[in-house]
């Protein structure tokens, strides 16, 4: 195949940004989007021109460090990670544009990479249960029903990538801390700190200038891994009562 | 000075630990943990850790120092700890709850690591995991770690990778991420208590040793390029394996040898570099570009077929073209007892037998194809559809996915790939490195896995160490305290500073023709061909060479563009595949000095009549813990050889047969 990318480059935070233009040849179907990322910038090593940076470690859809929006959607066309969508989703001849996650709360650091610590300081905020180690019981002595279970694990699989943020008209962070929410909050271990977890959670996230939710669930439609869009109610619910 | 021995290496005085206490091995822990000194908890908030990296042992390790109150500084190169490579472990966790009834307990635990690893582990330190597992289970139920779980609400096991009893816990697929979140959120807390202070993006590039004790690192703000001085009582690394020096691997990109490797420089030994696990159910090579290998879970082995086709002629046709009779079943074939279960050594170096002998399917890659059918016609015709779905669903689908091809109407192709490796620093019962002060934790450290990690052990051991067992040595080294401070400007800090700042301007100075990722594939290549499933004395020898002269050339012909002020990839992987450049020359040499098979090294030398791997207890039974003595390439650079001696007082040494 060849392709014709337009990437977002930028030296650094206060650096003038711009889109450039890099034709791509001899790219197989069978290469992963980064795989061809990687082709483009032995290319432009081998010129003398400095490679484009970009996120990426696991490469196997699960670390969340991946990121890009690619023609306008977070993590490209399908419903995965960057790193596990493979140039077989592109035609010959494409032209394909590669942009940053746009949100206030993920301020660019270079070129394609940008910086979501917040969503470590949301975490810091009350996303864990506080025991200390050596302090817990015999695992057995605790049964979880398996339907809260299977939903305390649906929405752990949450990899903190922020296509959720990127995908939303208002850079909105609630489909990540709903997804922790939940978790926690369907388990027996969470219970203690539910209250607090999500009052001082949701003012942490706010904090953090993620944008609020109007329930347009682009963010779930973009999650590579479909945590769905009932985590918010949840979320909501709980803080309702937090709150009373 | 003692003589070079094969023009390689010197040997130096046999090592040992002294650290484990006297007394039946089930005492010995509990001993331990009575004779370390304790620290008052107000003289902890003046004793400082560094605790380099962020996965299982090193989030675990963060978090409980945090609580017990010492002030720790954690670093990891990615933009946060929660995405260290741990997050990618799939299978499981081993804990000997012996919920099932099964006969399990910690001594049988205990006696199927050692026997895993193939004797080449220590008796003690293994026994301490066993006895620790359990716990581990306990700590993550309690953060909300959603392990499997059956109707009744109680916990869910599995038996895993050839083990007789179910003692696996595991949350779907995604058992390292969930238990990577539970260690991660434990830190967390932390650092809202003020107890952690969390570097990311912060590549620890240099040990600081002050009067023979390790007292901080040199660390460089992947972000400004600053390069950054840190200084504490003690430093902890948990920086994971080295599994990349082969380039091609199932580890995450930014796996590295860089902080145990600079840290060898300093003092510290290296245990058994030579000791890779390579598994044999991974998707194969689909072309040059490639960066990174996927596992696919072994339990596939479990309703799939291995084969080639029997004729070198059918290697490119239509699998399903291959009429029965030109196929060859061959683990069905050689080892009918265990067929296509047998351990992953054996299943990988079959399946490489195949491809050397032109019966390799799918794409040409070089001149070679690389790969073996694992084949689930019969089981489709067995089973329903459903039901086969609904157990490898979603590996089909994460196959699919890679390759484009759908594993129910054509055979899954599968490759041996890299997984992870055994060898690392080499520690004592307390897990300290020879450098006092300095420990190693998790697979950085080379202590409980000997020749072969079985399945679901790692995560295991870098969970005991993290919460359990380093917590408890650690406070003996820092009841030493109060530590004389250190001034940000003494010469061993600068000295630290200063080399690490020369070797960034030379690499970015060189301005050479090649990139660093060339270099970094052909020693991947030189690896896997002379020091990966199979080894010879002959390609060890011609391995040291190629990549000595390989380094020659990189340090003279890398091109690094870009500057030391930004953030800069190249610099970074630069920095990684200089490293890996000295330490595969190790690994080559420890695998040429241990002329025996054992685990996961296979000496062609050293092979029964029948083709399996022949220990040499006799002359073998021992850790190799290497030195460093300068600048690596010949004769004044030779590493000393250290011989630590294994002792098996519980446990009697068995030959492996799988026959
Ligand atoms: C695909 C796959 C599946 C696996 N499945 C299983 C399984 O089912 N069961 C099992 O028991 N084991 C499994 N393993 C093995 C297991 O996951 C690893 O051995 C284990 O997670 C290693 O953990 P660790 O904490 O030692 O290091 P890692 O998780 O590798 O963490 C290393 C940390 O060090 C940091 N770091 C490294 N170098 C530096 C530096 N120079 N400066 C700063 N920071 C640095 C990194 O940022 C990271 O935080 C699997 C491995 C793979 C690859
Ligand atoms: S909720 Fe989904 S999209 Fe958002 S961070 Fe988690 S995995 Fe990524
Ligand atoms: S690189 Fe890890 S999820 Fe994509």
């Amino acid at each position: 195949m060849n392709l014709t990318l337009k990437i977002w480059r930028q030296a650094g935070p206060e650096a003038p940004g711009e889109m450039v233009t890099y034709p791509v040849s001899d790219i197989s179907e069978d290469m992963s989007f980064l795989e061809m990322l990687d082709v483009l910038n032995e290319q432009l090593n081998a010129k003398g021109e400095e490679p484009v940076a970009f996120d990426s470690d696991c490469r196997e859809g699960i670390c969340g460090m991946c990121s890009l929006m690619i023609n306008g959607e977070a993590h490209g066309p399908e419903v995965t990670t960057t790193c596990q969508l493979h140039m077989r989703s592109f035609s010959d001849g494409d032209t394909i544009t590669i942009e940053p996650w746009r949100a206030k709360a993920f301020p660019l650091v270079r070129d394609l990479i940008v910086d979501r610590s917040a969503f470590d300081r949301v975490i810091q905020a009350g996303g864990y249960v506080s025991v200390n180690t050596g302090a817990a019981p015999e695992a057995n002595n605790l049964q979880v029903r398996k339907e809260k279970a299977d939903r305390a694990f649906d929405t752990a699989t949450c990899i903190g990538c922020g296509a959720c943020v990127a995908a939303c008209p208002n850079a909105s962070g609630m489909l990540f801390l709903g997804a922790k929410i939940t978790h926690l909050g369907e388990l027996p271990q969470g219970q203690a700190e539910r209250d607090a977890r999500v009052v001082k959670m949701l003012g942490q996230h706010d904090a953090e200038d993620f944008g609020g939710c109007q329930n347009l669930g682009e963010c779930s439609a973009a999650c590579p891994k479909e945590i769905p869009l009932d985590v918010i109610n949840q979320l909501n619910r709980d803080f309702m009562k937090a709150k009373r | 000075m003692a003589e070079l021995i094969d023009d390689l290496y010197r040997l130096g005085a046999p090592i040992k630990d002294t650290k484990a206490p006297e007394g039946p091995i089930e005492d010995k822990w509990t001993a331990a943990k009575f004779d370390n000194k304790l620290v008052n908890p107000s003289n902890r908030r003046k004793l400082s850790v560094i605790i380099v990296g962020t996965g299982l042992a090193g989030a675990s390790a963060a978090a409980t120092l945090g609580e017990a109150g010492y002030q720790v500084k954690s670093f990891c190169y990615q933009d946060s700890p929660r995405r260290a490579h741990s997050i990618a472990a799939q299978g499981g966790i081993n804990a000997a709850k012996n919920y099932n009834d099964d006969g399990d307990s910690v001594y049988r635990l205990f006696y199927d690591t050692v026997k895993g690893g193939d004797y080449r582990s220590r008796e003690d330190n293994v026994y301490r995991l066993a006895e620790v597992a359990n716990n581990i289970i306990d700590q993550c139920v309690a953060q909300g770690v959603p392990f499997a779980r059956d109707y009744g609400g109680l916990l869910d096991n599995r038996s895993f990778g050839g083990v007789q009893v179910a003692r696996t816990f595991y949350a779907r697929g995604q058992t390292g991420q969930q238990l990577l979140i539970g260690a991660y959120q434990a830190m967390e807390r932390q650092v809202a208590a003020g107890t952690v202070e969390q570097f990311t993006r912060h590549e620890m590039l240099e040990v600081i040793v002050v009067d023979g004790k390790a007292r901080g690192i040199i660390a460089r703000d992947m972000v400004t390029g600053e390069i950054e001085t840190h200084l504490a009582d003690a430093v902890v690394l948990a920086s994971g394996g080295y599994g990349n020096v082969f380039f091609l691997s199932t580890n995450a990109m930014g796996c590295n040898v860089t902080a145990t490797w600079r840290a060898h420089r300093k003092g510290a030994y290296f245990g058994n570099p030579c000791y890779t696990q390579i598994h044999p159910t991974c998707i194969p090579v689909s072309g040059d570009h490639q960066s990174k290998l996927t596992l696919m879970s072994e339990s596939l082995r479990n309703d799939g077929r291995i084969w080639v086709p029997k004729n070198r002629e059918d290697a490119d046709k239509d699998p399903r073209d291959i009429p029965e009779e030109d196929r060859d079943y061959y683990l069905e074939r050689i080892y009918p007892a265990f067929g296509n279960l047998v351990p992953r050594d054996i299943a990988s170096r079959q399946a490489k037998y195949m491809c050397d002998d032109g019966r390799g399917v799918g794409p040409l890659v070089g001149d070679f194809r690389r790969g073996v059918y694992l084949d689930f016609a019969s089981a489709l015709s067995r089973m329903s559809r459903e039901a086969i779905d609904e157990k490898y669903g979603n590996l089909f689908d994460m196959y699919q996915r890679i390759t484009g091809e759908d594993p129910r109407e054509v055979p899954m192709r599968i490759y041996p790939a890299v997984h992870y490796t055994m060898g690392g620093l080499w520690v004592d019962y307390d897990l300290e490195t020879t450098i006092p002060g300095l420990y190693a934790v998790g697979e950085a450290n080379f202590s409980d896995h000997g020749a072969n990690r079985l399945g679901a052990s790692s995560l295991m051991q870098c969970l005991s160490d993290g919460y359990f067992v380093l917590p408890n040595t650690i406070r003996n080294y820092l009841a030493q305290g109060p530590f004389e401070p250190v001034a940000p400007d003494a010469p061993e800090v600068r000295e630290a500073e200063e080399s690490v700042k020369s070797r960034i301007d030379t690499l970015l100075s060189i301005n050479g023709e090649r990139s660093v990722d060339s270099f970094h594939r052909e020693l991947g290549h030189i690896m896997w061909e002379y020091c990966g499933m199979e080894r010879t004395e002959e390609g060890l020898r011609k391995a040291i060479d190629l990549i000595r002269s390989l380094r020659e050339e990189f340090w003279r012909n890398v091109r690094v563009l870009g500057s030391a002020e930004t953030l800069n990839q190249s610099l970074e992987k630069a920095g990684r595949v200089a490293d890996f450049l000295e330490l595969g020359e190790l690994m080559c040499i420890d695998a040429l000095h241990r002329r025996e098979s054992c685990g996961g090294h296979f000496r062609a030398e050293s092979q029964t009549e029948d083709g399996e791997a022949l220990r040499d207890d006799e002359h073998f039974l021992y850790v190799a813990a290497w030195e460093f003595a300068g600048e690596p390439s010949g004769a004044p650079g030779a590493p000393v050889l250290h011989k630590e001696d294994l002792i098996y007082k519980a446990i009697e040494l068995k030959q492996r047969s799988y026959k």
